[in-house]
């Protein structure tokens, strides 16, 4: 009988046997209570509607990896459009129609020589006007610290195990910039057109904890 | 020419966007990004006065020490100009 444990009863228990799971709420953080007062005073005193504010929720949740690979595809088909997004990402993203509203943003290449891997240390920046909101991981203290003290380790945690003749560079988004990286173009690709190789471009090959998918 | 740098080892209280982990360590300049508004002020709501902002590169090996990982790698920060002292 599977759910026959006669170690302890089944008091408080669900009617298949099994333990209920605790309500996922807790007490309001000190910051969070500070977030609702402000808000509800920039209402009352008419600065922003709930509306509106709905509304920006609304507009960072439609944001996704599938803006940045957009970006990424173009990039690997187009040398010009490359160019351009090495020189200026946040004019480049623009042009292809996203709304980054204003970020700040510089695209790295990864190369047969170079990989790169970005984090933040001091918080949790992120590209989201690009790419939409950031995976939990980005936000530890683990992921934060360690891919600057140790990388290759993280790396192949991640799955991606890496040559010694490639140079790790880490990029700490320690201020106003944000980072994006742009993979390199998986082998056996040369038939694809520009959405077939959108749909390999991964979010963590954006953040260089990853590769792209190979066709 | 490379530039090289070493960021100071102040520890001042408040918003500070100068990570302590390379604090004292000496890197080049990979670019210069504009002037961005003092985020030690910024943070307070005070009027913030425009600064200089670089890009900083560091060896792993300058960083960690004997510890690093990969010697050769590198970690890249932004970092403003009143943290610098050009070497």
């Amino acid at each position: 009988m599977p759910h026959d444990h006669p170690s302890h009863s089944h008091e408080g228990m669900s009617p298949s046997g099994h333990p209920y799971r605790a309500d996922n709420d807790t007490a309001l953080t000190y910051w969070q209570r500070m977030e609702i007062a402000v808000r509800e005073l920039l209402v009352e005193k008419g600065a922003v509607t709930p509306e509106e504010v709905a509304r920006q929720i609304d507009t960072m949740d439609a944001r996704s990896p599938a803006n940045g690979a957009a970006v990424v595809a173009r990039a690997w088909v187009d040398p010009d459009f490359k160019a351009r997004l090495l020189q200026d990402a946040s004019a480049a993203s623009r042009e292809m129609g996203f709304d980054i509203g204003p970020l700040r943003l510089i695209a790295v290449e990864n190369t047969e020589s170079v990989h790169n891997l970005i984090v933040c240390t001091l918080c949790s920046c992120y590209p989201r006007n690009l790419l939409g909101l950031p995976p939990d991981w980005y936000k530890t203290r683990a992921y934060r610290s360690r891919a600057v003290i140790e990388p290759r380790a993280v790396l192949r945690e991640f799955g991606v195990e890496l040559p010694d003749h490639v140079q790790v560079r880490v990029h700490d988004s320690t201020a106003d910039m944000r980072y994006v990286v742009l993979p390199a173009r998986p082998a056996g690709t040369e038939g694809l057109d520009e959405a077939e190789l959108a749909a390999l471009v991964t979010r963590d090959s954006m953040i260089g904890t990853g590769l792209p998918r190979t066709p | 020419m490379t530039e090289r740098v070493r960021v100071k080892t102040m520890m001042p209280p408040g918003h500070v966007r100068t990570p302590a982990y390379l604090r004292g360590k000496v890197g080049v300049i990979e670019r210069e990004l504009g002037g961005f508004s003092n985020p030690e002020q910024l943070a307070y709501g005070l009027p913030a006065e425009e600064r200089p902002l670089y890009r900083v590169r560091f060896t792993m090996e300058e960083v960690w020490g004997a510890a690093a990982e990969t010697p050769t790698d590198t970690v890249d920060a932004e970092i403003f100009g009143h943290w610098l002292e050009r070497l």
